[in-house]
């Protein structure tokens, strides 16, 4: 069984300082890493400060939205407000956390001395910060930031000042990023394991990333084809999107949900891993049913290509299409089920205890499935048209990316903070912020059903009396929710400063090959690998 | 799977990638400047593009000199290929939206545009033809007249460049062979010859589109026709540029006396990038010359 792995001591003393090679200390130690911890802190820490950045963002959009009229903000401003969350979100928040812990936990999990390609590792986390600056500098130029959607579609993002071309680059050096660490993450799961881990030894999180990586390098390329061809029409005279010269803005979403809909799973298959790996830890069960999970993984990432067109039900396509792309999307309810009554499986008759990862893992398991039957929801054609670009839809997504992904990767960090770390974090407070963030959660998201299947349209900052109550209840589950992520970053910071001492192995029911190293794990963390039996 | 006896070669730490990623945003910012009229562009870009050029220089400059000096066994070497294989799947899928972009218009947008009720389009004339540069029409509140152009030929230079390409796949393979039997002549020769035929394909690559851009009015301007092949073929020959700089230092290292017959990952590595390069070319012909 994949997550059985006999605990032994298979670290020994002598090789954590036997490296007599020169580290630089202070902030080239940052700069210049090639270590996997040290890179994966970086991507935490990175993620974490877009977390709080775009949040912010989210509280002003409440903030506009709390009662109608337009009271802080007209309407352009407003645009870059939603625009530039979901960007930077989705981007710098979403995706480097979770490459943050597949730097953290890859080696770790497969007894591998670091990531296959460390040099490479530093540049694809030094490329994040280039690309948020030209993101968040984008606030500053004349017109202000990217105002045309996340999607940024054309016709209205080829209008758009030099804001728009910064975006186009952004995302050129993100896909970057992404596409070497997908290189070096792959690399790392097929070529640095240690003896005996086979590939259905490996835990699942290494698993369900192995799986994203290849997504990454599939999609990745495809966004910056779309982008480059924005570029294109904006500043050299092509016609891709253009109908005068032959193109499409229908062919612009076709491409761009090429790319968007595998990217949904790059968002949520890492959350899958860490549930995996949390769930039977505190039900002191392995995993059940690991071979279906992998398959289930695996099929999740092939039907991410054959549904993109769900996105653009209202665009006007033939009707075979539509049955297609309607059939397609249901289908994925099939693995995601398969996962699911795994982690219920999993959990049932388990001698379960309640820390903060498991509660943060079992609320991901209850509100991601709410998000997964609004999805299917959504995948009828016809009750979609009603819905495209309501407030339903914002309530779906939010249900899966913020309670299944960002809900996920906090449930991970408190899981890992001890590893990380080597400090307890403080349990109370812990609770207090899940109990917060959950709650808040709901209050902010639930709502949003209501007001989008009575009609309320998205990206608007002003709406029709019948939608204000919700939106006042909305906007005040909003700010606790926001609110409540600072004191996430109070426990974390509490936790390195001054954290009791956490010990090898803080959980018992871990069964991975990092609770073998001590906490935090030596320099190079398996010099002299493991043998998995 | 590890079942070496020896340590993964881990590399110290190294100023190169940070100051690679400095030099892309000097770049990008700096081209983004250009293209908005801000006079600081041209040397943002410059800048930036030393700091790239010196990261080449340094970066290869050091795994090259990990690798003669014996720093990579069998297990890195794996990590190589690996990671290879993996960054030319990227690029698949990059040329793949391009070529998916050329599908749709051909096949979808422009059918689509010219067959539309005549009593309802504005596009009374328009027919579902391939080459097309559009209907013509307002763009961005600009007239967008249709362009007169001629459509590429695929019998001239392109099948010219087919074979070119084609034989330079036969020279890199023959060097290759070269390699194995420790024929070090046969190596320079083949890859001589390679890089050869590498620039020959580019100049004939830049003669065509300046006989395009001067006598048939063949633009990147000219709709959806101009747009895609342009956009295609220029990306081919900007990774031909690619292929052909690293062949040149693969040859200018077998002139050294680098690479053994059983440890030349980088020659491969280059290898493959031709030989993906020249595949790409073959759709190109068949796709965007020919039918």
């Amino acid at each position: 069984m994949a997550t059985t792995i006999p605990i032994q001591d298979v670290h020994n003393e002598h090789h954590a300082d036997n490296h007599p090679d020169h580290h630089p200390t202070g902030w080239m130690r940052w700069v210049m890493s090639t270590n996997h911890k040290d890179i994966g802190t970086l991507y935490l820490w990175f993620s974490f400060g877009m977390f709080l950045f775009a949040g912010a963002l989210a509280m002003l959009i409440r903030a506009e939205l709390f009662q109608p009229g337009l009271q802080f903000f007209q309407p352009n401003v407003f645009n870059q407000l939603t625009t530039m969350h979901g960007l930077i979100m989705i981007f710098g928040a979403i995706m480097p956390a979770f490459v943050g812990f597949a730097n953290w936990q890859i080696p770790l999990m497969i007894g591998a001395p670091d990531m296959a390609f460390p040099r490479l590792n530093n540049w694809s986390f030094w490329l994040l910060p280039m690309a948020g600056l030209l993101l968040i500098g984008a606030f500053f130029v004349p017109g202000g930031a990217m105002a045309g959607g996340w999607t940024m579609y054309p016709p209205l993002f080829i209008q758009g000042g030099p804001s728009y071309d910064m975006t186009i680059f952004a995302i050129h050096i993100m896909g970057i990023s992404s596409i070497m660490g997908s290189i070096n993450i792959i690399t790392t799961i097929l070529n640095m394991r240690a003896p005996g881990m086979t590939l259905m030894k490996m835990p699942m999180f290494v698993w369900t990333w192995l799986i994203t990586a290849f997504l990454l390098i599939s999609a990745m390329p495809v966004l910056a084809s779309a982008v480059t061809m924005l570029l294109m029409d904006r500043h050299f005279g092509t016609s891709f999107f253009n109908a005068a010269g032959g193109g499409d803005p229908v062919m612009y979403q076709h491409i761009f949900w090429f790319f968007g809909h595998p990217e949904v799973y790059i968002m949520i298959l890492p959350a899958f891993g860490i549930l995996s790996t949390i769930i039977p830890t505190f039900s002191r069960k392995p995993l059940f049913g690991y071979r279906s999970m992998v398959y289930a993984t695996v099929v999740l990432a092939s039907l991410a290509f054959i549904v993109w067109a769900h996105h653009m039900f209202t665009v006007g396509m033939p009707i075979a299409s539509q049955l297609f792309f309607m059939y397609a999307t249901m289908l994925i309810a099939v693995p995601t089920g398969v996962k699911v009554f795994n982690w219920t499986a999993t959990m049932w008759k388990g001698s379960i205890s309640f820390e903060t990862p498991m509660l943060f893992a079992i609320a991901v398991v209850c509100l991601f499935t709410i998000g997964g039957f609004s999805g299917l929801v959504l995948a009828i054609v016809p009750v979609d048209i009603q819905l495209q670009d309501t407030y339903y839809v914002v309530a779906h997504f939010h249900y899966v990316l913020f309670s299944g992904a960002a809900m996920s990767i906090m449930g991970g960090i408190y899981y890992w903070l001890p590893k990380w770390t080597g400090h307890m974090y403080d349990e109370r407070l812990g609770k207090i912020h899940f109990w917060l963030t959950a709650i808040a959660f709901n209050v902010t998201f639930f709502p949003m059903h209501f007001l989008g299947l009575a009609g309320m349209p998205r990206r608007i900052p002003d709406y029709a009396l019948q939608f204000a109550n919700f939106n006042m209840i909305v906007s005040l589950g909003a700010f606790v929710l926001g609110a409540s992520q600072l004191l996430f970053l109070y426990t974390v910071i509490k936790c390195i400063r001054s954290g009791a001492v956490a010990g090898n192995r803080p959980w018992e029911g871990a069964e991975t090959l990092e609770w073998t190293l001590p906490s935090p794990p030596p320099y190079h963390s398996f010099e002299t690998a493991p043998v998995i039996k | 799977m590890a079942t070496e006896a020896h340590h993964y070669y881990v590399p110290n730490p190294s100023p190169y990638p940070f100051i690679l990623s400095t030099g892309l945003l000097l770049m990008t910012s700096g081209f983004i400047f250009n293209i908005n009229h801000y006079a600081p562009g041209v040397w943002m870009m410059l800048l930036g593009f030393l700091c790239v050029l010196y990261v080449l220089y340094g970066w290869f400059g050091r795994i090259i000199g990990e690798s003669e000096g014996g720093a990579y066994s069998k297990w890195e070497d794996r990590s190589f290929r690996i990671g290879m294989i993996v960054f030319i799947s990227s690029e698949v899928a990059f040329f793949a939206a391009f070529f998916g972009a050329l599908f749709f218009m051909r096949r979808i947008a422009i059918p689509e545009l010219a067959s539309f009720d005549h009593d309802f389009t504005m596009y009374k004339s328009f027919t579902d033809a391939w080459p097309s540069a559009g209907p013509g029409g307002v763009v961005l509140g600009h007239a967008y007249e249709v362009p007169k152009f001629t459509p590429m030929s695929a019998w001239g230079i392109p099948a010219i460049n087919t074979l070119i390409l084609l034989t330079s796949g036969a020279t890199v393979t023959w060097a290759h062979w070269g390699l194995l039997k420790n024929n070090r002549q046969q190596l320079i020769i083949g890859l001589f010859l390679t890089v050869a035929l590498g620039i020959a394909f580019l100049c004939l690559q830049a003669f065509e589109y300046h006989h395009a851009y001067t006598e048939m009015g063949l633009t990147l301007g000219t709709g959806a026709y101009g747009a895609t092949f342009f956009m295609l073929t220029g990306f081919h020959g900007f990774h031909v540029t690619l292929g052909t700089i690293m062949l040149i230092v693969i040859l200018m290292r077998s002139m050294k006396g680098h690479f053994t017959s059983d440890h030349h990952f980088a020659f491969e590595g280059v290898a493959w990038y031709w030989h993906f390069v020249d595949v790409v070319w073959l759709l190109l012909f068949v796709l965007v010359y020919w039918l």
